[in-house]
This record gives structure tokens, C-alpha cells and sequence, in this order.
């Protein structure tokens, strides 16, 4: 008797009322069969696409969805009949010098914004908010004509080629600016500070502490900056659009049909072509996008 | 927000006298400009010579006619009175722009935070709901559009076929005028997944006493979802809505490609290249594809720069608009943002 008052009595939590679980347990069924429901839609067109691509250009053209026989030739075939190699490799530079510009260009930039004190920063950064919410659109007929005109000048056809692109990533790109700001901001000053009185420069504060701890906002920054270059399409059209060989793999792909007529299987597979490496780079930096996808949201 | 004493202590500590003592905090705060002036070289470099200067050169070509071979021609106003007056393409444009961005804005974050919603009920499996969900917006817009109009292709495509099992004759989708955007926004609502991502985080950051005093207060689900989480996420919801916004503004790609492969398709006997203008008979003539027809297809590039302008005041506005009213119902917490 004495012994069971001694011992600490386990806390039980009451269980909730046979109705109360029965409820509960409809809403779970019912949240997770819509769930995967939905989950169905969205894989289903990767599915389809994947299917198709493995089809004979005859039976691409039937209702049929299961491929036979496989025809695992599409994917050989693709690039014998297209310059995919070429439309990937010019979209690597364009990705490669422009994701290299935009981290060279702004992180110094958004350090100035957000960790350096000077009249006139709270209205310039409004300023970098405003060139990040216009459309492209309504800077995009002067600049061509100026690239236009300085190719003539110089003697480099510029229009034809993605340099158009490229070169203004080194200048400064504005979300790379805004979305950097926002991360430095995060880092306490007093780490900072106390590099400061040790004698440490701006510029070392900036290459060792800052960007040591916003190394994730960084890795996002660059992700984010590839997937765009990868995936842009209207100034690649705007500027390549009439030479092919300087076309990246977006407009390539865009043009893919009217190229090959009909061929719905090899479309599909150049299409699960352009799609895999960002689906394997968000699978190996899956964390990465998380974040600075929750970066940009939340703290905007 | 908090200072950098130690850095500015140069610029900010009273004023001692003596001469001596003034010169080198002179220097210092010279040597302070200097630096900021460096390190945002850059962007103001960036700036001015591809935001500011054709921002003005803008308004210039919109004033004349310009077709990037004979020097422009000041012609006052009449591209703007040719758009307003005569243009058969504009108001159409407009009209399609509208509908997108009515149509779609608002299904696309009714959408993402229903998923997200479920999301942060759900209890089992989470992260494959989440990976799935969020893939599709990673997919490149062209791939995703020319997968679309393949799956939506009314006679060989999958949706269509399914639908016919069911019983049901599916419509023409991407060759249906009546159906082209729809089919556009259904390829919207599938690359939701940034805005369902940013919906999720910000749901899982509600306060957990919220709500359960809300709950002892006798809430039920539904009133907790409205009165707790959506006040309490309502600055992301403004954001995305926003961002929507913008996008719908600059909506070119799907359109662009998904109008050209479906023409192609029905045109199937050879050159697609007689471009309609957004087909099917218009229906996905959007502003920016207008535009970009105007200005590098058929190199009216002062037409193009009016239309510019007048998507310039338009995004302006809206923006203006919707943060403006946005203070009646975005709830921003006690935290200073």
C-alpha cells in the first residue's frame, strides 16, 4: 500500500471520447486520400511524359499510354537530330558566367545595404525593390537597340548571342541583392564588431566572417540564379531567336517541334532531357531550395 | 535592426575640439564613403546603364517611330492614340492579361495554402507529400508547357483518353479558344509548389498557444483557421498575391510556347510558322506577347516602347493598389518588419 503512494503515479493522458477518435480518424482518412489524390495529378504528367518518350513515333501517335515495345533509341536519337550538346553547352556558359556575376556582383552590394550605415541606403534599397518588381519588359525594347547599336559600334554582334544576358549579371542583379540583404541582416553585428576592433578591413569582414556564416544564403542564391538561367526563356528568345547556334536549351526546346514534325515521342524525350538535371539537382540540394525558397517568402 | 557603434564611432562621436583631432575623422568618413561608394560600384553601374537609361530612352521611343534601321521619327503621340484608337490586338491583350491574373492569382493561393494546409495535418508522409508537391515548379516552364500540351493534346493525349474511359468527351483544351487559358491556368496550379513551400513555413511559425487558447475558448477548426493562422500568415499571403501579380503581368512563356506547339499541331501538314497571333483566334494574346511581336517580330520598336510605358504605369498601379489596401487585412503581428 505504502509502496504504490511512493511510487510517482504515471501520468495518463485521457483518451478522447470513441466519437471524438472515430472524427478524427474520417478527418486523417479524408486529408490524406485527397493528398494523394493530388499527388497523383502532379506526378502524372512526368509519368506521361516519361511514357511517351519511350514510345515508336508510330504509336506516340495512338491514344495508347503504355509503351511497346520500348524504344530506348529515343534518347540516342534525340541528340543525333537536334544540337542538344550545343543548346546545353551554351546554356552551361549562360548559367555558369551569369550565376559567377550575380554572387560577385552582389554580394558586396548587399553588404553595403545591410551591414555598412550611410545616408541614402533605406531609399536605394526601395530603389532595388522597385527594378526587381518591374517586368523586364519595360526596359527590354532600348536595351536591345543599345546592345544593337554598341555591336555595331564595336564590331560584335551582340544580338545573336547570350552576352546581352550575361554581362548585366555582373552588375549587380536585384534579387540576388535583395535576398542576400535580407540573410545579412540576420547575422549579429556584434560579430562584426568585434572583427572590427581587432583591426579586421570591411573587405575581410565581408570575404571571412559574412560570407562564412551566410553560406547557406549563398548556396541558395546560386541555386536560385541557375534555375533561372536554365529555365529563362523570353531575352534567350529575344536575343538568340534568330541564331540557333547560340540558342540554350530552353529556346532549343521550344523550337524542338517545328523542327520535327509530329514526333511526339522524341518532343517528349527531349523534353525529359531538359528536365532532368533540376530534378536531380533539387534532389542532391533538396535542404538548399527549402530554405531559400522559405527565405525569399517568410522574410520578404 | 540594431546599430554598429564601433564602425561608425568615426561619424557619430561628439565633436572634440582641437584641430588635430577633426582631421583624421574628416579622413575617416571619407575613407567611409569610399568604401561604400566601391563596394556598391556594381549595382549603380547596373543601374544606370540598364534600368535608368533605357527607362528614359524609353519614354523617348515611345514618342517615335523607330524601326531599329532609319533613325527614329518624333511622331508625338500617335502610338499611344494608335494603341487606344486602332490597335484590334490591344484591348484583347489587355482583356486575356486580366483574366489570368483574376482567374489565376487567386486559384493558385487558394490552392497552395489548401495544400498546405493539409500539409501541416497530415500525419504520415509529409516529406514525400512536400517533394512532390513542390517538384513541378522546378520543372523549365517550356518543358512543363510542351508536356501539357502533349497530355492536353484532344486527340492522342493521355487526359483526354482517360476522360473517354470515363465516359466523358474531353474539350479541345490548348485548340479550344474557350479552353486555351484554362489549360493555362491548370499548368499554373501545377508548378505551385514555391508558393505552397513558403504557405507551410509560415503556417508551422503560428504561435502553438494561439491556438490552443483559441481552442479553449470553443473555436473550431474552421473558426481557428480563420481567425488564427490567416491573420497570422496574411503578410505572405500578401506577398504571394502580389507576386502572382507580377508574374501575371510578365506572363510570356507558357503562353508563347504552348500557343506555337499547338498550332503547330494542327497545322500538321508543314510550316507552323504563319503565326497566329495567340492561338487559338486570340485567346492567348497576352499583353507581353503583344508586345514582343510589336517590338522584335515585326520591329515596330516605338509601338513596342508605348506599350512598354503603358505596362510600366499598369504594374505601378497595381502594386500600388494592392498594398494600399492591403493595411484593411494584413495583420503584421507585434514584431517591427
Amino acid at each position: 500500500m505504502s509502496e504504490s503512494v511512493a511510487a510517482p503515479a504515471p501520468i495518463v493522458r485521457r483518451q478522447a471520447p470513441a466519437a471524438v477518435r472515430r472524427k478524427r480518424l474520417l478527418i486523417a482518412v479524408a486529408d490524406h486520400s485527397i493528398l494523394i489524390g493530388i499527388a497523383i495529378c502532379f506526378l502524372a504528367p512526368i509519368v506521361f511524359i516519361a511514357l511517351t518518350s519511350l514510345m515508336t513515333d508510330q504509336q506516340a501517335l495512338t491514344p495508347k499510354m503504355w509503351p511497346s515495345p520500348f524504344h530506348w533509341r529515343n534518347f540516342v536519337e534525340v541528340f543525333e537530330q537536334a544540337p542538344l550538346w550545343r543548346w546545353i553547352l551554351n546554356t552551361l556558359m549562360y548559367a555558369g558566367l551569369a550565376t559567377l556575376g550575380v554572387l560577385v556582383s552582389g554580394i558586396p552590394v548587399a553588404y553595403a545595404l545591410s551591414k555598412l550605415r550611410w545616408r541614402g541606403r533605406d531609399a536605394v534599397f526601395l530603389v532595388v525593390l522597385v527594378t526587381l518588381m518591374l517586368p523586364p519588359q519595360v526596359t527590354v525594347v532600348p536595351l536591345y537597340v543599345m546592345w544593337a547599336k554598341l555591336g555595331h559600334a564595336i564590331g560584335f554582334e551582340f544580338v545573336g548571342s547570350l552576352w546581352p544576358l550575361i554581362i548585366p549579371a555582373w552588375l549587380g542583379d536585384a534579387f540576388t541583392i535583395f535576398l542576400l540583404r535580407q540573410f545579412f541582416l540576420t547575422i549579429p553585428d556584434e560579430y562584426l564588431d568585434a572583427a572590427r576592433v581587432d583591426g579586421c578591413s570591411e573587405f575581410r569582414i565581408l570575404t571571412t566572417v559574412v560570407m562564412r556564416l551566410a553560406k547557406p544564403a549563398i548556396v541558395a542564391v546560386a541555386l536560385f540564379s541557375v534555375l533561372y538561367t536554365f529555365n529563362d526563356f523570353f531575352l534567350p528568345l529575344l536575343y538568340t531567336g534568330e541564331n540557333s547556334s547560340n540558342w540554350p536549351v530552353s529556346v532549343g526546346l521550344s523550337q524542338y517541334r517545328n523542327l520535327h514534325q509530329v514526333q511526339w515521342n522524341l518532343t517528349m524525350a527531349a523534353t525529359l532531357v531538359v528536365m532532368a538535371p533540376v530534378i536531380i539537382l533539387f534532389f542532391l540540394a533538396q535542404k538548399a531550395f527549402v530554405e531559400g525558397v522559405t527565405l525569399t517568402g517568410v522574410k520578404g | 535592426m540594431s546599430s554598429t557603434p564601433a564602425a561608425m564611432a568615426g561619424a557619430s562621436a561628439p565633436a572634440l575640439p582641437g584641430p588635430d583631432r577633426r582631421q583624421p575623422k574628416k579622413k575617416a568618413v571619407w575613407r567611409r564613403r569610399r568604401l561604400v561608394l566601391l563596394m556598391m560600384s556594381p549595382w549603380i553601374l547596373g543601374f544606370t546603364t540598364f534600368f535608368a537609361y533605357p527607362l528614359v530612352m524609353n519614354v523617348y521611343l515611345s514618342l517615335t517611330h523607330y524601326d531599329l534601321i532609319n533613325p527614329p521619327r518624333w511622331i508625338g503621340f500617335a502610338n499611344y492614340q494608335y494603341a487606344f484608337t486602332n490597335d484590334p490586338n490591344l484591348w484583347p491583350a489587355i482583356k486575356n492579361t486580366l483574366w489570368i491574373i483574376a482567374v489565376g492569382v487567386p486559384l493558385q493561393v487558394l490552392f497552395a495554402f489548401g495544400i498546405a494546409m493539409m500539409l501541416t495535418r497530415a500525419k504520415a508522409g509529409v516529406g514525400f507529400f512536400r517533394t512532390v508537391f513542390y517538384l513541378p515548379a522546378l520543372v523549365p516552364p517550356v518543358a512543363a508547357t510542351l508536356g501539357f500540351v502533349y497530355i492536353f493534346n484532344p486527340g492522342i493525349g493521355p487526359v483526354n483518353t482517360i476522360l473517354g474511359h470515363l465516359g466523358i468527351t474531353g474539350p479541345l483544351w490548348f485548340n479550344d479558344p474557350a479552353w486555351a487559358k484554362p489549360s493555362l491556368v491548370l499548368l499554373s496550379l501545377w508548378g505551385i509548389g514555391t508558393f505552397m513551400i513558403v504557405f507551410l513555413a509560415s503556417i508551422l511559425d503560428v504561435p502553438k498557444h494561439l491556438y490552443e487558447s483559441a481552442e479553449l475558448d470553443g473555436a473550431g477548426p474552421f473558426q481557428r483557421m480563420r481567425w488564427v493562422t490567416l491573420p497570422n500568415i496574411s503578410p505572405v499571403i500578401l506577398f504571394s498575391v502580389v507576386l502572382g501579380v507580377i508574374y501575371g503581368l510578365q506572363y510570356f512563356t507558357q503562353a508563347f510556347v504552348a500557343a506555337s506547339i499547338a498550332a503547330g499541331n494542327a497545322s500538321q501538314a508543314g510550316a507552323a510558322s504563319s503565326l497566329e497571333l495567340g492561338y487559338p483566334q486570340g485567346s492567348t494574346l497576352f499583353y507581353p506577347v503583344l508586345l514582343y511581336y510589336h517590338g522584335f517580330k515585326y520591329f515596330n520598336m516605338g509601338y513596342a516602347s508605348a506599350l512598354a510605358i503603358l505596362l510600366l504605369i499598369v504594374s505601378f498601379a497595381i502594386t500600388f493598389v494592392i498594398v494600399r489596401n492591403s493595411r484593411r487585412w494584413v495583420h503584421y503581428g507585434g514584431a517591427i518588419r
